[in-house]
């Protein structure tokens, strides 16, 4: 979707308006009003935070995405299951410098964000620059590899839809 | 109710409160800090996810018409748990916060 | 089926909630704390769920979209407030 001057983040007015109808639990002509009116005079009231337009690229993929996280999630956190039960001396816990090359603070951020979410790793910094993330690793046998695993599951298809 | 959608909700519901335990046994028994980071950020907003996805379920089959805002609750806490694991651990890092002497590698100290 | 399930969901969030407070009260280190309460919070809105659920009443949801929201806040406020010794840089 394009940014308008009377519109200026269509994608957020889309959004803000799809939870409040959720807030209300109901789809009431009035309801549908007074969203369409906190949608639109809420990003425009407050358009000098946000200068900046997130652009997608790729909606269809972003949905994938999406989809791809939370099954990873689930399946993970079964994996998470018996590292956490299990005998803790046979943890292997671990830093690890994952180098990035995404230049939109806004890939970044969900980049980090879908590594803190699959368990076994925590984005614990980001560096100067957005260049590299220090990762904090539950189990990390090979660091490289699962610096590998996580740039070419995640990365490359942020870097697709963001950039 | 349906009998599926019962099997459904019942299953969810001990999903949910599995993972939350399972995170919260995390926090109590994993030997450091950073460690103990793992359970809960992301166990337990799994196993809160899946209750409170139970109640969309329960609410959408005894009421008339769907109750689709307990998703809300949903989507904010996973919008937020790695914001709140990040800044937490931050925070550790700051405080030189110790690690087992196990771990690998050495974190970035400013 | 689910008044079956029911409490035994209640009894694994309580015993979830007091492993938090175990961590809450033993430390060692204030960052632990932190932790543990921001669990708590995340606990405490299942267990309002549920309770909801074996209620059969729609009106907790707002006590738990509330709970979500300031515990959140409170989490980063106090992490921000050891990083930098300011809330509101």
């Amino acid at each position: 979707m394009r940014a308008r001057s009377w519109l200026p983040h269509p994608t957020l007015t889309l959004v803000l308006f799809l939870i409040w109808l959720l807030l209300m639990n109901s789809i009431t002509p009035g309801a549908m009003v007074l969203g369409a009116l906190l949608a639109w005079s809420l990003p425009t009231l407050t358009r000098a935070f946000w200068p900046e337009v997130p652009q997608v690229n790729n909606s269809w993929k972003m949905l994938g995405f999406i989809l791809l996280v939370l099954g990873d999630i689930v399946h993970a956190n079964l994996v998470a299951f018996r590292l956490i039960l299990g005998p803790t001396r046979k943890l292997h816990p671990a830093w690890i410098e994952m180098p990035i090359d995404l230049h939109d603070k806004f890939a970044v951020t969900i980049l980090a964000s879908t590594i803190s979410l699959t368990p076994g790793t925590v984005t614990v910094e980001v560096g100067r620059g957005h260049t590299k993330l220090l990762i904090h690793a539950l189990n990390a046998e090979d660091p490289a590899a699962l610096v590998a695993h996580l740039k070419q599951r995640y990365e490359t298809p942020i870097r697709e839809i963001f950039e | 109710m349906n009998i599926v959608i019962e099997a459904i909700i019942a299953i969810l519901l001990l999903a949910g409160a599995a993972f939350a335990l399972v995170g919260s046994i995390g926090l109590a028994r994993l030997p450091d800090f950073f460690q103990r980071l793992h359970g809960p950020t992301k166990a337990t907003t799994l196993g809160v996810g899946c209750t409170v996805l139970a109640s969309a379920f329960f609410f959408s089959s005894t009421q008339d018409g769907l109750s689709l805002h307990e998703i809300l609750i949903v989507v904010f806490l996973f919008i937020t748990a790695p914001v709140s694991a990040h800044t937490v651990a931050r925070a550790a890092l700051h405080r030189h916060v110790k690690t087992t002497e196990r771990t690998q590698g050495e974190p970035w100290r400013h | 089926m689910i008044e079956m399930v029911i409490p035994v969901a209640l009894g694994m969030m309580s015993l979830a909630l007091l492993l938090n407070l175990f961590r809450l009260l033993r430390g060692p280190e204030i960052t632990d704390r932190i932790l543990a309460l921001d669990t708590m919070y995340i606990n405490s809105i299942a267990l309002i769920v549920l309770y909801g659920i074996q209620q059969g009443s729609d009106l907790v949801f707002e006590a738990a979209m509330l709970i979500a929201v300031m515990g959140f806040l409170g989490t980063v406020a106090v992490a921000k407030y050891l990083l930098r010794g300011d809330i509101i840089e």
